[in-house]
């Protein structure tokens, strides 16, 4: 299958009381199928913007977004979501939350319920379908999240830092077992991060964006062999060009 | 060692609670009999007793007919107040259409009613009920739409990249699960005054029994201090059971997934 993903010069803008913010300016982007792509730049460069336009939630002020040859107009189900903060509903079980989408889709308890397990299983919750979010660390939750999104098998996977908020411990190991999904599903996933060691780590290409408005203003290939090891020499020959044209980039709007 | 051990027998669940309330009726029982000394002023608990054994026989049928006004009132209160709660907090029109009148109506105490109560429904169950769902309703309303506007909106994005699009599955799916538990404390607070509105309303003779009925137009009247005291205590026994009940099967059946309900068992 081919799951082409376009960005043609989108641009996104905001009406405020003080007039016009532009968040996004003239973005183009090709996302090939079954590529790992990470997204970074400075807060307020509108990484999470594009993500959740990508995603149908919001919509470009000019310019559009092209799955498929066709325009995106809203959320489906091609494409799932993993958002930055807890996003599961904490009045739902794990499995339950897994369901989710299934439910949505009438899916028959009894099948979705299979397809939820294997899910579960997948991301290493087995044993925790009962469990409440809140019984559920930050990483655990994450996973979940994962699973969620993962259960009506959409062909893209967008990610919104979703390891941002769970200590570093934990966001090794989850980003291991993503980097694991990843190979095992062959999904396209669009990851937001704000973290070089993360995108270096988990992309084939990373692409740096501008603070406000936000621009692409560089595109990297990592062509470094998998499986990784983060401290490899090549692995910091790119950190080191990815922070310096973050710095850069803090630098123009005063952040540093 | 011997004081050790009484230390732990009194701080075992109930002990001091017990001893605190045997010695408040010990107090009242004394001070009744050897300070006050007028049974029409201050009834001894004695007296009461007495007095419970005396009339037994009417107060299932008063507490019945209570009941039976408050769960009139409260089943209305709670379905229009849901109703409208949900409408108001989930659609910004409906808010604004709603607002001025709801804004205008809920200061006016519920008792202000009673004579459009009777003029609208007679002297049946339905007048008392409808004071009970006015005391109600409002608390309802505003817990429910308090609810429905706090629904986070992460859960929404969440909800719409899954495939749950239209307006009423947001609503069944996030914002009504979500808001439960603010609906539940709603309907807990109208409860509470619910049970107020119950006397009041029975005052005015819509029915010929009832707590707030024999209270008011019997015991009253006839100067029967002990029975109007052991009336007291019955609408405050009642209240407080009816609120256990609640907590018991609403919250901590229904709200498993809440933190801190779970935690504290």
């Amino acid at each position: 299958m081919n799951h082409k993903l376009e960005v043609r010069n989108v641009t996104k803008a905001y009406i405020s009381e003080k007039g016009e913010i532009k968040a996004l300016e003239d973005i183009n982007l090709d996302v090939k199928p079954g590529e790992f792509l990470c997204i970074i730049g400075p807060s307020g460069c509108g990484k999470t913007t594009l993500l959740r336009m990508i995603a149908g939630l919001e919509y470009p002020t000019s310019g559009e977004i092209i799955l498929d040859g066709k325009e995106v107009k809203g959320p489906s189900s091609d494409r799932g979501m993993v958002f930055q903060e807890f996003s599961l509903f904490p009045w739902r079980t794990v499995l339950k939350n897994v369901e989710f989408g299934l439910q949505m889709r009438n899916i028959k308890s009894k099948e979705r319920h299979a397809i939820a397990e294997r899910y579960i299983e997948l991301v290493g919750l087995r044993g925790f379908e009962k469990h409440y979010p809140y019984e559920l660390s930050g990483g655990m939750k994450q996973r979940v999240a994962i699973a969620r999104a993962l259960a009506t098998e959409p062909s893209i996977l967008l990610m919104d830092e979703p390891f941002g908020s769970v200590d570093a411990q934990t966001r090794n190991i989850l980003q291991e077992e993503l980097l694991q999904i990843w190979k095992r599903t062959k999904k396209t996933i669009i990851f937001v991060t704000h973290s070089v060691d993360e995108a270096v780590y988990l992309a084939d290409r990373v692409v740096v964006m501008s603070a406000r408005p936000g621009r692409i203003v560089e595109c990297i290939d990592i062509d470094i062999e998998r499986p990784r090891k983060r401290t490899s020499v090549e692995a910091n020959v790119i950190r080191e060009q990815l922070l310096r044209k973050l710095i850069t980039e803090h630098k123009k709007v005063g952040l540093i | 060692m011997k004081r050790n051990r009484l230390i732990s027998i009194l701080n075992n669940r109930g002990i001091i609670e017990a001893i605190s309330l045997s010695l408040t009726i010990i107090l009242w029982e004394l001070v009744s009999n050897f300070i006050v000394r007028n049974p029409g002023k201050l009834p001894s608990p004695y007296s009461i007793l007495l007095a419970f054994c005396d009339i037994w026989e009417i107060i299932p049928l008063d507490i019945g007919i209570s009941l039976l006004h408050f769960g009139i009132g409260i089943g209305a209160g709670a379905a229009m107040g849901i109703i409208v709660g949900m409408l108001m907090g989930w659609f910004r029109i409906v808010d604004r259409i709603m607002d001025p009148m709801v804004e205008i109506l809920r200061p006016i105490p519920p008792l202000a009613w009673v004579p459009f109560a009777i003029l609208w429904g007679g002297l049946t169950h339905y007048a008392a009920g409808f004071i009970v769902f006015i005391g109600a309703f409002f608390p309802i309303l505003i817990n429910t739409y308090t609810g429905f506007r706090e629904v986070d909106k992460t859960y929404i994005d969440a909800a719409r990249v899954l495939g749950c699009r239209e307006e009423w599955k947001l609503i069944k799916f996030i914002a009504l699960p979500f808001s439960l538990p603010f609906i539940a404390t709603g309907i807990r607070i109208g409860m509470g005054v619910g049970w107020m509105c119950v006397v009041a309303a029975e005052l005015f003779g819509v029915s010929k029994s009832g707590l707030g009925y024999r209270l008011f137009q019997v015991f009253w009247p006839l100067h029967m201090i002990d029975k109007l005291i052991l009336y007291m205590i019955i609408l405050g026994l009642v209240a407080l059971l009816l609120d256990r009940l609640f907590r018991y099967f609403v919250e901590e059946k229904l709200f498993k997934w809440k933190r801190g309900i779970v935690i504290a068992k």
